[in-house]
């Protein structure tokens, strides 16, 4: 796949990667095995046919390689762009132990745009069943259960508080990874089905926890959107942002164009950024389109980044600075901040993960000349709307407890993504969803028959 | 997909001070006194918070001075015009229980926010003194409204022009000294409110105080509404608006309302610039 040149891309916010040509996905496509016993679709969280969709593609069938990838996801111009996939599908293919492994995600990707730009089939609806089904959310997790249960008949309402559908896809993911017209087009799909969508609702003030629990089945996917800060001194200065807010400022409020929208966002000329997550990749490139020099500091080494291998890659090229071994402890100024202090770490015996505890070499702080500093080290589940519901449980890490099918403590009540399991994928949290509204289904399927 | 939120009516009922009822009934139906909309004018907009001072019906009051770009924009829309989006209602209600007499402080545009939590104190069994100040009479707003719903009401002016010629914080310090107050509440700017509050320390009286950092979600999603009460980072938009005012610090919520004030200008001498063109206000982006 074919990447823009660094120097032109950090100048806008259109996407990095160009895709596929039809002539590059055939070719691409042909290279697949076709293994009997695929471990790519072992490494799919949702188990896409990824074979038979490959060899679809190298026969040159593409419409009916889009009717194999969405019998399995439902949202493929998004996943083909933002999913892990060296950690998932690419990372157990076997061409990848001697040389590169099929390019999955593109061709994923590939297909889903050759469908949207030649008609989109919509699946199937069955006859309206008279069940009415909330969903709280609307980013991946919502979305996929929306649909899910649209298809099975029951009528369906998305709840969501922002004033755009999407979740993390629209306000989190920025549009050179992700524009912003594949996440709505993927969404008219979903609404497509008839599902009914009402924005600017906040569920737990909008909408009582005793409306929201009177429908049939209620599936909770309100995301892991609760920022976290330091807690250092200096985190209240002006020019202090969360991850989340300095992308929902550019990406949902678009401050990139302040003043032709009316949301502005500092613009800094040197940022430093903590963390070294996407959420955090993300940050440091978008900082770096405001036109900003971006050091990115994180504790731990380089080979330690918890980021996808191919955003770190695209960060490298787009001239951030990586800042590793090295922890903030404070930061300077006031009322605006115009540094940051931080303190060497050493890598030592590594924990239970295998990873080597950092720790911090004693007078070794120095600092740096900052004007912004964001902040991506980590959000929690949104607690407001879950701790509403009396008696429902709710983990450790204030993550509603579901089993292995997306079923809370209350009955009726399920839930999916990153409100169950903490900050995790957008391809989790739909695997998750799919099961949930299938769980969901069940149980009305069962209210249907007893009636 | 694209729901629109009309305005009812609108009004100015002082000088650069509106009166805005929309039509959000999912507002209106769980709405409480402290509960606060953020709205976004049109696709260009930026979210701002804006305090529900009434409801009626499927009807939201909010009362707003134009002091920036967006709320003079909004100021130039009328009857029959609409709003992109309006979400709501956002954070805690105020906490109303009965405490025996309660005072109900507004200050400048403030004043809107009184009546419904004076009313609703008065519903809880509480005897309600309400105290409005504003620099001048021609600024006092909402007054009869509020004298309805309290058992007593001072107005009080700077300049003298109206009522007691002076803060609502000397008539607060007053009553504080001749009679029992059981919690107070205090709306208005920071810095007005940072001072009055001040009066009820020594006493230990219960004071709320309504805080206006910067917003953007208004959902809890994004923390530029952080603000230190009790020492601890609270966000404003679900953790509050209304906090223990003795706990707050007020002067990092006023240095955070400044965060933009370069922008702020430039995009309301934009609007001006703009406005001046295009002829007689209300000129909005397509
Ligand atoms: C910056 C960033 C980059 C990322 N990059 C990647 C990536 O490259 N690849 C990848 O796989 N994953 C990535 N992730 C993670 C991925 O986006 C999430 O795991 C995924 O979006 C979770 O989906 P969800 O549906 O559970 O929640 P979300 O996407 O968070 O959606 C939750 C929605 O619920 C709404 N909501 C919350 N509470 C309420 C309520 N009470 N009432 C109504 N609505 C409510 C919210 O407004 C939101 O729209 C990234 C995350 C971030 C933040
Ligand atoms: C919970 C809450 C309730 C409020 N209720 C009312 C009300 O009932 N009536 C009223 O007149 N005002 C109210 N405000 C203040 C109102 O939101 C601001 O006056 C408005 O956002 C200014 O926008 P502007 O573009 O017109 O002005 P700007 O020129 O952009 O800003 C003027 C001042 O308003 C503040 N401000 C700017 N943007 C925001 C924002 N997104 N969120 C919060 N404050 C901002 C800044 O401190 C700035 O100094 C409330 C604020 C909060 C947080
Ligand atoms: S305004 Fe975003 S968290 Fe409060």
């Amino acid at each position: 796949m074919s990447k823009r040149p660094a120097s032109e891309r950090i100048q806008d916010f259109r996407e990095v990667d160009q895709g596929l040509s039809a002539e590059e996905a055939v070719a691409e496509a042909a290279r697949c095995l076709q293994c009997k016993k695929p471990k790519c679709v072992e490494g799919c969280p949702v188990t896409i046919d990824i074979p038979g969709f490959l060899a679809d593609v190298a026969a040159g069938n593409f419409r009916e390689a889009a009717r194999t990838i969405k019998q399995d996801n439902m949202l493929p111009a998004i996943c083909g762009r933002v999913c892990p996939q060296e950690t998932q599908c690419e990372g157990v293919c076997i061409l990848g132990i001697k040389d590169k492994p099929v390019s999955i995600g593109s061709l994923e990707r590939f297909v889903a745009d050759w469908e949207y730009d030649h008609g989109v089939e919509l699946p199937e609806v069955a006859p309206s069943t008279g069940k009415r089904v909330a969903v709280v959310g609307s980013g991946p997790a919502g979305l996929t259960a929306a649909a899910e249960l649209a298809r099975a008949g029951h009528s369906v309402t998305i709840f969501e508080s922002l004033h755009e559908a999407g979740g993390v896809l629209t306000y989190g993911i920025p549009s050179f990874r992700l524009p912003k017209d594949v996440v709505a087009r993927e969404i008219e799909q979903v609404l497509a089905l008839g599902v009914d969508l009402k924005l600017n609702h906040l569920v737990g003030r909008s909408v009582s926890v005793d409306e929201l629990l009177a429908f049939d089945a209620v599936v909770l996917g309100t995301g892991a959107g609760l920022p976290y800060f330091m807690g250092i001194e200096g985190d209240n200065l002006n020019g202090v942002y969360s991850a989340n807010e300095y992308l929902t400022r550019v990406n949902l409020m678009h401050a990139d164009r302040f003043p032709d929208f009316d949301t502005p966002v500092v613009r800094a000329s040197r940022v430093a950024v903590v963390g070294a997550g996407n959420v955090a990749m993300d940050a440091a490139r978008v900082a770096r389109r405001l036109g900003a020099r971006v050091f990115l500091i994180y504790r731990r080494r380089e080979e330690d980044f918890p980021a996808r291998a191919a955003e770190i890659e695209n960060a490298k090229e787009e001239g951030i600075e990586f800042l590793t071994c090295a922890n903030p402890v404070r930061i300077l100024g006031g009322p605006t901040v115009t540094g940051i202090e931080c303190v060497r770490m050493e890598m030592c015996e590594p924990d239970q993960s295998g990873r080597p505890t950092p720790r911090p070499i004693e007078g070794s702080t120095f600092s740096l000349d900052v004007d912004a500093v964001i902040e991506a080290i980590g959000q929690g589940p949104n607690p407001l709307l879950i701790h509403l519901i009396p008696g429902l449980a709710i983990g450790r890490k204030g993550n509603v407890e579901v089993d292995g099918e997306g079923k809370t403590s209350l009955s009726g009540v399920y839930a999916a993504g990153d409100v169950a399991t903490g900050a995790a994928t957008v391809i989790w949290a739909m695997g998750a969803a799919k099961q949930a509204a299938q769980r969901a289904a069940r149980a009305i399927d069962r209210m249907l028959e007893e009636s | 997909m694209t729901e629109l939120y009309a305005i009812a009516r609108a009004t100015e009922i002082a000088d650069k001070i509106f009166e805005f009822w929309i039509t959000a009934p999912h507002v209106a139906r769980h709405a409480r006194a402290g509960q606060f909309v953020v709205l976004r004018i049109d696709e260009h907009g930026e979210r701002i918070p804006l305090t529900i001072s009434a409801v009626e019906g499927d009807l939201v009051r909010v009362v707003f001075m134009a002091v920036g770009k967006t709320t003079t924009q909004l100021s130039s829309l009328g009857a029959g015009d609409a709003i992109r989006d309006v979400a709501g209602p956002l954070g805690k209600p105020s906490e109303i229980e009965q405490y025996g007499t309660c005072m109900v402080i507004g200050g400048g545009v403030g004043i809107a926010c009184t009546p419904i939590i004076a009313q609703e104190l008065k519903r809880a069994g509480n005897k309600v003194i309400g105290v409005i100040g504003a620099r001048n009479e021609s600024l006092l707003i909402l007054e009869d409204e509020l004298r309805a719903v309290c058992n007593e009401l001072v107005v009080c002016t700077d300049d003298g022009s109206k009522g007691f010629h002076g803060f609502p914080a000397d008539i607060l310090k007053q009553r504080l000294a001749e009679d029992t107050l059981d919690a107070v509440w205090i709306i208005g700017p920071a810095i007005m409110m940072k001072i009055t509050s001040g009066a009820t320390r020594p006493y230990g009286v219960k004071t709320f105080v309504s805080l206006n950092p910067i917003m953007v979600d208004g959902t809890g999603m994004c923390g530029s509404c952080r603000v230190t009460v009790g020492g601890e980072t609270k966000f404003a938009c679900v953790d509050g608006p209304e906090f223990d005012a003795h706990e707050v610090d007020f002067d990092e919520l006023m240095q955070r309302q400044r965060i933009y004030t370069a922008q702020e200008q430039e995009s309301m001498g934009r609007y001006h610039e703009h406005t001046c063109r295009c002829g007689e206000g209300g000129a909005r982006h397509e």
